[in-house]
């Protein structure tokens, strides 16, 4: 039981010779119980404040502008209620836009948390020169998106695209990058994997890096071959890591902007992903109503069904990857 | 202890005010005057070629300093605008308005200055009747906008292929060629049979932006929406016509599928991948800087089939959130004289709107060297007199975007031909909506 230090406010026991008067007493009482409560709110509170400003605020105004017929360069302004979200549930556009979204992000983050499971196996062994690989890794990172999609999108083109051009050397047509639904959601897929696999690796590698070793002396004692060990130690040992990575990559995925509208070079409106809209994402259709189109209300209403969906994938990916690690 | 905490506390909520303070004095710019030294931002799209003419003002105009912003195109000038307009601050002292855009921003002409009141007034005869009154609001109480250029349409052509297919080379022949658009693909036809590789015309989106103006300047005055602004794209036989035409030409593969200023089109012209291109005179300008120098010479300029038509131009229009509206406006009236008109064809080949320009020796005698000494000045004079203005509405470069992809896709076989007519009616609907 903690002795009471402090004054009790309740009548003075210490009455005050020439000192403050009762008013100022119980006046500086109460800071100091403000400032033990309330200080350490305070220290904290810069993150909440940017967070207040830029990430809650932005949500709610965004929520309200979706409630209105809203264009920024005609100047209107209406409320409509619920009206953009019920054209929103029948524009075909839009689940187009959002066939596109999930296919590159499937096609995009399978093979990617796939292959930087592998790597960062491979570089968590002994080699040369460790720290050159781990930091090669990350280089694809540190360069621009824009040059990333710049070069991918050349490589990519299908009349004198270097793909192409090596598909050609061994007998295979010229695939249609660009105008094929299928295959442009394909070489999308390859520039995001390009940037990210080697960032998502370089996470695993420092979880793995913490299992401890023992366990692996363990398993090898126990004759449990290399390939067992990294699905049975490695792979249960990642889970937390790999359900972060998931999350993080299905926000990037579902977000997926700069590397699509560098892709559609032939077509006048960058954000239209191609003449048919073959590869538009979720946020080139938002920009596009927003900005291109001047009606900021629609586009609001996309960035909210757009936000709402990664709160869903995100749950059921959560779930997802929860249940396999749990199988295995 | 608890003093550090105190004073912690303390430091910590002075800096949260301090900052508070200092974002709320952030947005208190003084509106200054208009004596002093000023700079004047100037907001511009493409290549307007107005260096020179800034030089001159500035030395003309003691403590005024004018810069620039230019952006590439106008899809990347568009949503910066628009953001300026909306937020009420960032614009330059003076922003280019292209004709499709100008629609959009007449419903928001209470955001910039009624050039009426710094003197527009006097200004009427010095610019083209028509480019006049486009920038002037409906009611005819405000001047939004001065005309810059126009864009009188010509054809461009390969010299060198031409000869290839045993065609004329020489202009005038060439422009006797095809009277109509049906003769210029029947030549497009005879064209491909004599040579495979490059295709007779760049894409179907220069056609059909360049037919649909010619077909409604010649008919009801206005394409996709009727002059109150109402949607008739799929009513109004000039815009069925010119589509018509344009899906012709992708149904016989005479184009190579490229969209004009796209990086495909810039490719096809350094690799010979067509041999027309339909002309504004400010495209000659686009032609030059793309082909480089390895196509000097190979290109000359035609008549257009179809009679006389127009594609483009522009207007200057001052903002309000300008701080200095009376220098801001008279650099646009400066920019917009027939002498700033001049000087700009000189750099950039942007077809003046002033008929005091179109006389002038430098415009009317001009040539091009790049495109054979092709007497530039008089080709595009005479195409001017004729052109009739067509209404557009606020939705018109949607609509336009809209028609010109299902126009691409049937090229890539992606759109049957006989649906094509369908596909766009539904696309221009959703554009307009």
């Amino acid at each position: 039981m903690a002795t009471e230090l402090r004054p009790s406010r309740n009548g003075p026991q210490h009455p005050p010779a020439k000192a403050p008067p009762a008013a100022r007493r119980s006046l500086r009482s109460r800071l100091t119980r403000l400032d033990v409560k309330g200080a350490p709110y305070a220290f904290i509170s810069p993150f909440y404040l940017i967070f207040a400003i830029f990430g809650a605020f932005p949500l709610v105004y965004t929520l309200w502008v979706s409630l209105h017929d809203w264009g920024l360069a005609s100047g209107t302004r209406k409320w409509v209620g619920f009206d953009n979200y019920k054209y929103l549930w029948s524009d075909a556009d839009f689940w187009h836009a959002t066939v596109n979204t999930v296919a590159i992000f499937v096609l995009s983050t399978v093979p990617q948390l796939l292959i930087a499971l592998f790597i960062a196996n491979a570089l968590n062994r002994r080699m040369r020169m460790p720290t050159l690989f781990r930091i090669g890794m990350v280089a694809p990172l540190i360069t621009s998106t824009a040059a990333v999609a710049i070069v991918f999108t050349e490589m990519f083109d299908h009349d004198w695209g270097m793909i192409n051009w090596a598909l050609g050397l061994v007998g295979v047509d010229p695939i249609a990058w660009s105008t094929s639904r299928g295959w442009s959601w394909v070489a999308i897929a390859t520039m995001v994997d390009w940037r990210w696999t080697g960032y998502n690796a370089l996470i695993y590698l420092a979880a793995m890096q913490a299992i401890p070793k023992d366990l692996y002396e363990a398993a090898a004692i126990d004759g449990a071959s290399r390939i067992r060990q990294f699905w049975q130690i490695t792979v249960p040992m990642l889970r937390p890591t790999i359900i972060f990575t998931t999350i993080i990559a299905t926000i990037g995925g579902l977000q997926l902007f700069t590397e699509p509208v560098l892709f559609s070079v032939g077509t006048p409106n960058k954000m239209d992903g191609g003449p048919l809209h073959q590869f538009q994402t979720l946020t080139m259709y938002m920009y596009d109503n927003a900005f291109g189109h001047d009606r900021y209300g629609y586009g609001a209403t996309v960035a909210w069904a757009l936000f709402l969906m990664i709160i869903l994938f995100s749950l059921i990916n959560f779930l997802f990857v929860r249940r396999t690690g749990g199988t295995k | 202890m608890r003093a550090i905490m105190r004073r912690g506390l303390g430091t910590a909520m002075a800096v949260l005010l301090a900052g508070g303070l200092a974002a709320a004095c952030g947005g208190d710019d003084k509106k200054d005057s208009d004596s002093g030294p000023v700079t004047l931002t100037v907001d511009v799209f493409g290549e307007v070629g107005y260096d020179q003419l800034y030089k001159q003002y500035e030395q003309s105009h003691p403590g005024v300093t004018i810069k620039q912003r230019k952006v590439s195109d106008l899809d990347t000038y568009k949503p910066r605008i628009q953001q300026w307009m909306a937020t009420g601050s960032g614009a330059g002292d003076v922003v280019m308005l292209e004709e499709g855009i100008l629609p959009l921003y007449m419903q928001q002409r209470t955001k910039f200055l009624n050039l009426f009141d710094y003197g527009g007034k006097a200004l009427q005869d010095k610019f083209l009747p028509w480019k006049w009154q486009m920038g002037i609001s409906p009611d005819g109480k405000q001047l939004v906008g001065l005309g810059t250029d126009v864009g009188p349409l010509a054809m461009c052509y390969r010299k060198d292929l031409f000869k290839k297919a045993g065609l004329p080379t020489e202009r005038d022949e060439v422009g006797r060629l095809w009277p109509t658009w049906d003769a210029f693909l029947q030549t497009g036809q005879k064209f491909q049979q004599k040579v495979s590789g490059p295709k007779w015309l760049d894409g179907p989106t220069g056609l059909f932006r360049a037919t649909v103006l010619q077909n409604a300047g010649a008919g009801p005055g206005y394409s996709f929406f009727d002059k109150d602004d109402k949607f008739v794209f799929d009513t109004n036989p000039a815009v069925k016509q010119a589509f018509d035409t344009a899906l012709k030409f992708e149904q016989n593969k005479l184009t190579a599928d490229t969209s004009i200023f796209t990086p495909p089109w810039q490719t096809g012209l350094k690799r010979d991948t067509f041999a027309t291109v339909p002309c504004p005179s400010w495209m000659l300008g686009g032609i030059e800087q793309f082909s480089g120098a390895s196509g000097k010479g190979k290109w000359d300029v035609a008549t257009t089939p179809g009679g006389s038509g127009y594609w483009g131009g522009s207007w200057l229009a001052v903002p309000k959130q300008t701080k200095h509206p009376k220098q801001a406006a008279a650099l646009a009236e400066f920019l917009t004289s027939p002498q700033g008109q001049i000087g700009a064809y000189k750099a950039a080949n942007t077809f003046p709107s002033s008929p005091q320009a179109e006389q002038d020796p430098a415009v009317a005698g001009s040539t091009s060297a790049y495109f054979n000494d092709a007497p530039a000045g008089k080709i595009f004079g005479s195409l001017v007199a004729a052109v009739k203005p067509v209404h557009l509405g606020p939705k018109n470069e949607d609509v336009r975007a809209a028609v010109e992809n299902v126009l691409i896709s049937v090229g890539q076989g992606k759109v049957k031909p006989d649906e094509a007519w369908s596909k766009a009616v539904d696309a221009a609907k959703k554009a307009a909506r």
